[in-house]
């Protein structure tokens, strides 16, 4: 089984040099890649299908092509790696930062390329410290090395690339806030159109993709998209980062081909339940993801499969609910997580989720009152999809609405009895 | 007043900025770095390196959760309050911190060696639960390994 993304990462190790690096056939796709005309790399990106693994799965080629290109572009162009990794339950970015740095540096050169840009930067989260290192270290050999700077290996394209070591807030991961907080301004989200391909960074067009597409640009380039089809065992090509935590023997992230089912993931690659723990449900990929249950163990992870049951694949980052966690409990700590983090824009998110918090508490806590499901259920619609000026609100629901249909018993119980069971 | 040293590393962000308030996150990471926290004073200082207005630079400063505007203590304890450290436990690690320092989220020790935070999913959820002390990351931690890791930091 051929695992491109990971192959040179060592859990315990330092990352590899450049030279170790180039050994194993690094910085290759940036020599194939300035070889040719930018279209052409985003032709072959384009038809790998790759799709991109910040959560909503869209063309990453499709995406590229929608920068305006040649003489008449609005310039300098920018390139943006997403690595803000504030999703609860997401842990697949830092070990493609950490493990193996030069493998996100060789895919910012490929993809920057592709679109003419000639500034990238490299958006890491406050809390990465050690990722934030390596790759400001990886940074310096490849600029020492004529990877990056002025007329990379003698062929005219310049480009630099620098990290931005953010300050904490989960907004900064939505594209559009992202470009605000590298603008030094409030990270709020922009409202679109314009898209950020064509008026983005400082108002230039810009690309932002997840680190996770950025480190499979190089493969598909040097491998080609049949190649990249070939991997996967469904009609989303290529291979995933998957990660499983909560109650199981061996929480880890694996790179497996697309499509492994979730019984896979948790029974086999996970382990199992621990001991004394039984499943009742799962987030399938991250926090701002709709619950699968036992029903839906032989669901394949990939974005159209995952969709038909009723969820999302998102990152691709699995958190486990077990029969000894309370289920309301569980999604009140996710409910908190999303108030706390709302940026306060707009009005249904700022005041809806702090309100779903207080409501979800005090049910917790034995008081709540008869019609909460009820109110609950009316915000999951007011805050969903088309209401609020981000994804950041329907995503917060996502969970809640599917625990209320799922563990709606769980609910009543808790309403009935005027204490949470597992207290 | 800004030391020399400070000047000189938001200089050289400056350097590299492609306006001058783009560098205003880094700046502040600066400041911080050097003192631990972010002054009003010092936010004054930077605005007029940034050509910002004081108001302008504290709207972002307040926008980030680690932008301390308050001070803090020597060393900073982060603890993962998010889901799968919630599963995992990380109530429990609380307690312990509680009964061992006195003090609960967002308060300081009054010898002033330890602020307690929450801090969202530090992407370690398979080594749940999972905390940061400054810039060292730990798990997962069990209670009886508090006392341990928290004697590290003076
Ligand atoms: C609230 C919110 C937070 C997000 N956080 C991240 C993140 O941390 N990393 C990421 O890659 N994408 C994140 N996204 C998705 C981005 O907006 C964007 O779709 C993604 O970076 C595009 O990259 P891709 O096309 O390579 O997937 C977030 C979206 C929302 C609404
Ligand atoms: S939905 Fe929430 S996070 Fe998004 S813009 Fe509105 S207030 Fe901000
Ligand atoms: S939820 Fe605590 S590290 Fe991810």
């Amino acid at each position: 089984m051929e695992q491109p993304l990971t192959k040179n990462i060592r859990s315990t190790a330092e990352p590899l040099s450049l030279k170790e690096y180039e050994k194993t056939g690094g910085y290759q796709s940036v020599r194939k890649a300035l070889a040719m005309p930018p279209q052409d790399v985003q032709n072959i990106v384009k038809s790998s299908n790759l799709r991109g693994r910040g959560g909503a799965g869209f063309s990453t080629g499709m995406k590229w092509s929608f920068v305006p290109m040649g003489p008449d572009a609005r310039r300098p162009k920018y390139f943006v790696v997403n690595a803000d990794e504030m999703e609860p339950g997401t842990f697949k970015d830092r070990l493609l930062l950490e493990g193996d740095p030069h493998q996100i540096i060789e895919g910012v050169i490929a993809s920057a390329y592709a679109i003419e840009a000639e500034q990238a930067f490299i958006f890491v989260r406050w809390a990465y410290k050690l990722a934030i290192k390596r790759l400001e270290q990886a940074i310096k050999e490849a600029y020492a090395n004529n990877y990056l700077g002025k007329n990379i290996l003698g062929t005219g394209y310049n480009l630099e690339l620098r990290i931005h070591g953010s300050a904490g807030r989960y907004i900064c991961g939505e594209e559009t806030a992202l470009l605000n907080a590298l603008e030094g301004k409030r990270a709020t989200p922009r409202a679109k159109p314009p898209f950020p391909q064509v008026s983005g960074l400082f108002g230039r067009p810009t690309i932002v993709n997840n680190a996770e597409t950025v480190a499979n640009i190089p493969h598909i380039i040097n491998n080609g998209p049949d190649w990249f089809k070939d991997l996967s065992r469904s009609n989303d090509a290529g291979t995933k980062l998957y990660g499983v935590s909560g109650r199981v023997k061996k929480p880890a992230i694996w790179e497996l081909p697309m499509g492994v089912t979730v019984r896979e993931l948790i029974e086999e690659h996970a382990g199992g339940m621990q001991d004394g723990y039984a499943f009742r449900g799962v987030l399938p990929g991250g926090a701002s993801t709709d619950f699968l249950t036992s029903d839906h163990l032989d669901v394949k992870m990939d974005y159209d499969s995952v969709a038909k049951a009723g969820s999302r694949l998102g990152t691709g980052t699995m958190i486990v609910l077990d029969d000894k966690t309370c289920p309301i409990g569980f999604v009140h700590n996710l409910i908190k997580f999303f108030a706390r983090e709302s940026c306060g824009w707009c009005t249904p998110c700022r005041d809806g989720l702090p309100w779903l918090e207080k409501i979800l508490r005090s049910i917790e806590e034995g008081t709540g009152q008869p019609g909460d499901i009820e109110i609950l259920e009316q915000h999951c619609k007011l805050l969903g999809p088309g209401n609020t000026f981000c994804a950041l609100a329907p995503g917060a629901v996502e969970p809640l609405q599917s625990a209320i249909k799922y563990f709606r018993e769980d609910f009543k119980r808790h309403l009935r009895d005027k204490k949470c069971p597992w207290k | 007043m800004l030391s020399e040293k400070e000047l000189q590393e938001i200089n050289t962000e400056l350097a590299h900025a492609v306006t001058k308030a783009s560098a205003s996150v880094d700046a502040l990471n600066i400041i911080q770095r050097h003192r631990g926290w972010v002054s009003d004073e010092a936010v004054k200082d930077v605005a007029s390196m940034l050509d910002m207005t004081p108001e302008e630079l504290d709207a972002v400063a307040t926008f980030y959760s680690f932008i301390f505007r308050r001070p803090v203590g020597r060393h900073v304890i982060l603890v993962c309050d998010s889901i799968s450290c919630f599963v995992m436990g990380y109530n429990p690690l609380l307690d312990v911190i509680k009964n061992r320092l006195g003090i609960a989220f967002g308060e300081t020790t009054e010898d002033k060696r330890f602020t307690l935070l929450p801090i969202s999913c530090l992407g370690a959820c398979d080594r749940a639960p999972a905390m940061m002390v400054d810039e060292d990351l730990y798990g997962p931690v069990t209670a009886e390994m508090m006392e341990e890791i928290l004697e590290q930091y003076k």
